[in-house]
């Protein structure tokens, strides 16, 4: 796919030295995001606001300032992202037509190196789904397949950067929603580190595990971008310390990389295509000089189990402020506090916000707690530490990031649980806070499958340099 | 863990101020009896000499200087998103 756009750090140095105006790039943007409406990537145009900005952009080079990094960069952020100048629903009726009142650290930041938002990426509401149906305001296509769904829950990000609408997009992930629709759509899809990109001004899904995803096309493009974000917010007390180097890509060999291939990863119930693909693709590190072994993390298979016990509670404790009486949706005809309370949540929460909501109170009730909430953080423990003396021996981890390629356009709608395992090799990392980033790493069926790096907490240095190489060997 | 029954899923969509249709509630309470199925095998795991993980950064109590800070947002901007408001108050139901 030979897309439109330069690499970001070319395409800003060109808006800075007046060889394209940044104006340019929104409207071409713009153009293609009309162009392709009909997979309904976006929810919102900014359209009016954008053109501003690039306005704005382009006189201030003209006087000769220097922008930034991002010079006149178009972008799309998923809508979860409180942006100024549009509405920000999480793709749920609950927050239908809310104003932010501020902005996320992650735009300010963004903006302030000059990138420009465009648009607004749909998503399954609040986060809460893989393939993007779960959106209260109808499902993105599958750029390679208009009949599937593009992975979720940033499957309009995913769709977006793949239709070659932007650069690059902002997601989230809290259990995979940056990285497998990624691998359902065919880009890169990076989750950092747990806390090395503030989470203000985003819509909160898990607290313990959320995280600000990147989609774009090519590694170098992420570590552009992870380059402005990464870092200490004070509005966001759980953010980490940035590396001392950055995160710009230097070392783009292969060779000595210590790469593990976890085997819980590769054996039942992984789809034979995708097998033979992930295969091929690590096969391609070996000759390219990566050291490959097996390594094993046993409670890998209790993953999942134990991120739908932890994740549906903090879900049940932060939609808790969906009531209906300072912002969002609510019942004016009910009679009193409660019935406004439960009119309003009833009508404005989804069918997977309320069975997310439901689990978590079970969860967390007295009697249950111990059995369920204290047990999974317990093995959620257990997880990490295994995690913890696989990288004693390798620096890296590798495996597929979904057990199949893009399903259906309805294939798992009324199987909530089938749904759930569309997650079942994402989980991990998330629930040990660690980064990790996917990239393509060939067809399947003529459908994309991505191959999923990860590495310790607080590397994603390395694990972005290893996947720019990684991304450079399977593209040839 | 005992499997749920439609009662008790009632119990928690009051406990949660959401209310469920008939329907709803009977796909609910075979969805629920499904996922706690599913993480039922988290039971039999051994976690002993392990404590619990709350959060993975290790940090602790972050504060920051007691200063005000302008963040330059008007008290219009804060109150426009209110369902209900009369002046620059906030409107509710009747609470007692």
């Amino acid at each position: 796919m030979v897309s439109q756009w330069k690499p970001i750090s070319e395409l800003a140095n060109d808006v800075q030295s007046g060889v394209i105006s940044a104006s340019e790039l929104v409207e071409t943007s713009l153009e293609t995001i009309a162009e392709k409406s009909e997979y309904h990537a976006v929810l919102s145009v900014l359209g009016e606001s954008a053109r501003a900005r690039a306005k704005d952009i382009d006189a201030r080079i003209a006087k000769g300032e220097t922008i930034g990094k991002l010079a006149g960069i178009p972008f799309i952020a998923k809508d979860n992202f409180l942006v100024f100048g549009a509405e920000t629903t999480a793709a749920s009726n609950i927050l239908k037509g809310f104003q932010a009142p501020y902005q996320s650290t992650a735009i300010n930041l963004l903006e302030a190196e000059g990138a420009i938002c465009v648009a607004k990426a749909n998503l399954d509401a609040f986060g809460h789904g893989a393939s993007t149906e779960n959106s209260d305001f109808g499902p993105t296509l599958n750029p390679h397949d208009k009949t599937r769904v593009p992975g979720g829950s940033s499957g309009g990000s995913a769709a977006a950067v793949v239709l070659d609408m932007v650069p690059f997009a902002l997601g989230t992930d809290t259990g995979g929603s940056s990285r497998q629709p990624a691998s359902f759509s065919g880009c890169i899809g990076y989750k950092p580190t747990y806390g090395l990109i503030s989470r203000s001004g985003v819509v909160a899904m898990a607290s313990s595990t959320d995280t600000i995803g990147t989609l774009a096309r090519s590694v170098e493009d992420v570590a552009t971008v992870t380059d402005v974000l990464a870092g200490i917010d004070e509005l966001d007390s759980t953010t980490i310390q940035r590396e001392s180097d950055g995160y710009a890509i230097t070392d783009t060999s292969l060779k000595g990389k210590k790469i593990g291939v976890v085997k819980e990863y590769m054996g039942e119930g992984l789809d034979p295509g995708v097998k033979t693909t992930i295969e091929s693709a690590i096969e391609k590190l070996a000759r390219a000089g990566a050291e490959i072994v097996e390594v094993s993390i046993p409670s890998l298979a209790l993953s999942l189990a134990i991120y739908y016990v932890l994740v549906p509670a903090e879900i049940s404790s932060n939609l808790s402020r969906y009531d209906g009486q300072r912002f969002g949706y609510s019942d004016l005809s009910a009679s009193n506090l409660d019935e406004s309370y439960i009119k309003s949540r009833s009508h404005g929460f989804g069918k997977e916000a309320k069975r997310r909501i439901i689990i978590g109170t079970h969860v967390l009730s007295s009697g249950y707690y111990d059995a369920y909430y204290k047990k999974a953080q317990l093995v959620r423990t257990k997880l990490i530490n295994e995690f913890a003396s696989v990288f004693e021996t390798v620096d890296y981890v590798v495996g597929p990031t979904a057990p199949t390629t893009a399903f259906k356009i309805g294939e798992n709608a009324n199987d909530p649980l089938q749904m759930y395992l569309a997650d079942v090799m994402t989980v991990g990392a998330s629930l040990a806070g660690l980064p990790a980033i996917v990239i393509p790493a060939g067809l399947s069926d003529d459908l994309p499958v991505g191959l999923q790096l990860m590495s310790p907490a607080k590397t994603d240095n390395r694990l972005l340099n290893v996947a720019a190489a990684a991304q450079k060997e399977l593209s040839k | 863990m005992a499997n749920l029954t439609s009662d008790d899923v009632l119990k928690l969509a009051s406990l949660s101020k959401i209310s469920l249709s008939k329907e709803e509630l009977s796909a609910l309470t075979t969805e629920l009896g499904d996922i706690l199925g599913y993480v039922e095998q988290l039971s039999s795991v051994d976690v002993s000499g392990l404590e619990p993980t709350n959060q993975v950064t290790g940090l602790t109590n972050v504060m920051r200087k007691d200063v005000i800070k302008d963040y330059a947002i008007s008290q219009e901007e804060l109150l426009k998103n209110l369902p209900a408001r009369s002046g620059n108050y906030m409107k509710v139901n009747k609470v007692l």
